[in-house]
């Protein structure tokens, strides 16, 4: 085990589940991962493996009911969040631990300035007077990059285009800086030209203010760009963890293989262009009930029958590179 | 914005001239006029007489003179004279307006500050014991028609005290006021205070849902503050338009309650009026309570680019 005196955060066998109707299921399953001081961990899986509760579950703000965290541990900084008391965890969220999400058309409040919101979530943590918060606002929107700060600080979202109000939200998460950042999904709502300003401004925030951060993304072109390490879900699990470059080398898992055959390719000049994109065929299983085995082997090529019978363990194949298949040695040679 | 409102002031204009005309011609095509009623009472009819009081009172001419007699005079101040009493109308009605307009006060605030916060708890503790009494009480507040919950106030009263609230037309000190208005006040304001619940608790529900109280969670604000200070701000805009509609609707709410409560308000008077065929109280009555409603509805639109900064009035 590495060094874990710059471990902002620590999850440890993290499980949340859902109880449902038509059954109890698992969103998260058993999952744990940390992140350093500064480092970028990103979390990919298509939707419904369970990134965006996973992120809910660090916030604690599953929505109970129908949702739970039913065990392991969560460590910010040192201390558990799991077992803080709901105002000591109040105390935590924005200021300690911060988040932005996939929408920011709608995750503004409407009726409230910019500029207030951002007050309000400096002074839920800080024992400052307005004037104070109000200048901290001012300076966190054109931390951002946002024009005429004091300006848009007076303004309300409706007046703000999309990329403006995620760096509103980008502002409003830092004001406290925090020693944790989770960011799910920042750029899937934006257009593509704004998408790489926001993540290059998250990107530089974080290394100005030595923020670790967790992306969740389903899009591995941003992984590549961003992160340091990278977690692989499906299912609720972890199936895969390495390295960015190790990932992107040699990936172990065939999830993995396959979401990345379905990254378009450009394709060179005089080449005609792939007539269709390559697909991981299937969908995410439904949770509950799942098979016995391995999630992915229905969908699998590599499928043997040790996969539907049994869950291949998360195994080291060198260099902290975490997978759990069983034919994890044999994806590279299919591709 | 200034344009918008003057033709906002116009249109107001143009419905309180068609209301005016509504207003005097469904009283005409109502059967019997004040000289009917007299001299139905009197037993003995002689037709010459009857003609000179219809001349006196100025409702034998055409009817369009008449309407314009009463309009024109409306505009002015001048109410006429009431058939009945004959005082001038205006200080007959004058009067009245005080008490009903502190009744119809009271009975919104209670319905604003009863059912606003009781609507709030409602949505937050949805699908609870709590919710579903509270849902119970408030249907029961929509079903129990005013009037009957009042002749009920006043029999409990009776047999629990052995009196009943009567009217203190001159109240000493506030609390002695209050003391009077609140009890028809509470009667009438019931319903509208379920409604307000009503309206409240399925507006927040819609809210609650949105991604922007998620983020004032995040931001590591308390319960309070989510549901009152940013959640109910988004919520309260079809909250406001019920109370506005509301009252407009307490009128007919409060001609029944004063009767039960013998209160001398205009609403009471008003029935009074309309049963002698009272034109000049009538028609002057109607038409007050039509220029309040309408400024009522207006006062509503204009609190909604209050509320909601995304609502505004350009041209």
């Amino acid at each position: 085990m590495a060094d874990t005196s710059d471990l902002v955060l620590d999850v440890r066998n993290l499980k949340t589940v859902f109880f449902t109707n038509s059954g109890l299921f698992k969103a998260v399953d058993d999952l744990s991962f940390n992140v350093r001081r500064g480092e970028t961990l990103a979390i990919v899986g298509e939707s419904g493996c369970g990134k965006s509760v996973t992120a809910l579950s660090l916030m604690r703000l599953v929505p109970d009911p129908p949702g739970r965290i039913v065990g392991g541990s969560v460590t910010l900084e040192g201390t558990e969040l799991l077992s803080l008391d709901e105002a000591q965890m109040r105390a935590v969220r924005g200021n300690r631990i911060s988040m932005i999400f996939q929408e920011p058309m709608t995750s503004l409040n409407p009726v409230m300035r910019i500029g207030d919101q951002i007050v309000e979530a400096v002074r839920l943590h800080r024992s400052i007077t307005a004037k104070e918060a109000h200048d901290i606002a001012i300076e966190m929107l054109r931390l951002v990059r946002i024009p005429e700060p004091a300006r848009r600080a007076r303004e309300y979202p409706h007046q703000l285009s999309g990329g403006m109000r995620q760096r509103a939200m980008i502002a409003m998460a830092l004001a406290c800086r925090p020693a944790l950042l989770i960011a799910d999904e920042p750029t899937t709502a934006l257009d593509v030209t704004i998408q790489a300003q926001i993540l290059a401004l998250i990107l530089d925030l974080q290394k100005e203010l030595g923020t670790g951060l967790v992306l969740i993304t389903h899009d591995l072109g941003v992984v590549a760009q961003t992160a340091q390490r990278v977690i692989v879900m499906y299912a609720g699990r972890k199936v895969e963890e390495a390295s960015v470059e190790a990932l992107f080398a040699s990936p172990m898992h065939p999830y993995t293989r396959g979401l990345m055959a379905s990254i378009p390719a450009v394709p060179a000049s005089g080449v005609p262009a792939q007539a269709r994109l390559n697909e991981i065929p299937g969908t995410v299983p439904s949770l509950v009930g799942l098979p016995r085995g391995c999630a992915f082997a229905p969908r699998c090529k590599l499928a043997i029958k040790r996969c539907e019978a049994e869950y291949p363990p998360l195994a080291d194949w060198g260099g902290g590179h975490l997978a759990a298949c069983w034919r994890a040695e044999d994806v590279a040679e299919v591709a | 914005m200034f344009a918008y409102l003057v033709r906002r002031l116009f249109l107001m204009f143009v419905t309180l001239f068609g209301i005016s005309i509504v207003i005097f011609f469904l009283l005409r095509i109502v059967p019997g006029n004040i000289v009917d009623i007299l001299f139905a009472a009197a037993g003995y009819v002689d037709p010459a007489d009857k003609a000179n009081l219809e001349k006196e009172l100025g409702i034998d001419r055409p009817l369009i003179v008449q309407y314009w007699h009463w309009i024109s005079g409306f505009l002015r101040g001048d109410f006429g004279f009431s058939y009945v009493s004959e005082k001038p109308a205006l200080q007959e009605i004058l009067p009245r307006i005080p008490i009903t307009a502190r009744l119809a006060g009271l009975a919104l605030l209670f319905s604003a500050s009863i059912g606003i916060p009781l609507g709030v708890i409602s949505a937050v503790k949805q699908g609870t014991k709590l919710d579903y009494a509270l849902r119970v009480v408030s249907l029961s507040g929509l079903s129990l028609p005013s009037f009957w919950l009042g002749l009920l106030i006043l029999t409990a009263s009776v047999a629990m005290f052995g009196q009943m609230p009567i009217f203190n037309p001159n109240p000493q000190t506030w609390l002695e006021a209050f003391a009077t208005y609140a009890v028809p006040a509470a009667a009438v304001g019931f319903r509208s205070a379920a409604l307000t619940m009503r309206i409240t608790r399925s507006s927040m529900l819609e809210v609650l849902r949105q991604d922007y109280i998620r983020t004032a969670r995040a931001k590591g604000a308390s319960e309070a503050a989510v549901n009152y200070h940013h959640a109910l701000k988004n919520a309260i805009l079809p909250v406001i338009t019920v109370i506005g509609i509301e009252a407009a609707f307490l009128i007919g709410g409060l001609i029944v309650t004063e009767t039960v409560f013998n209160i001398p308000g205009v609403a009471r008077f008003l029935v009074e009026a309309i049963r002698w065929r009272d034109y000049p109280i009538v028609q002057n009555l109607v038409m007050l309570i039509a220029v309040v409603v309408v400024f009522a509805n207006f006062t509503v639109d204009m609190l909604y680019a209050v509320f909601d900064p995304r609502i505004r009035y350009t041209d």
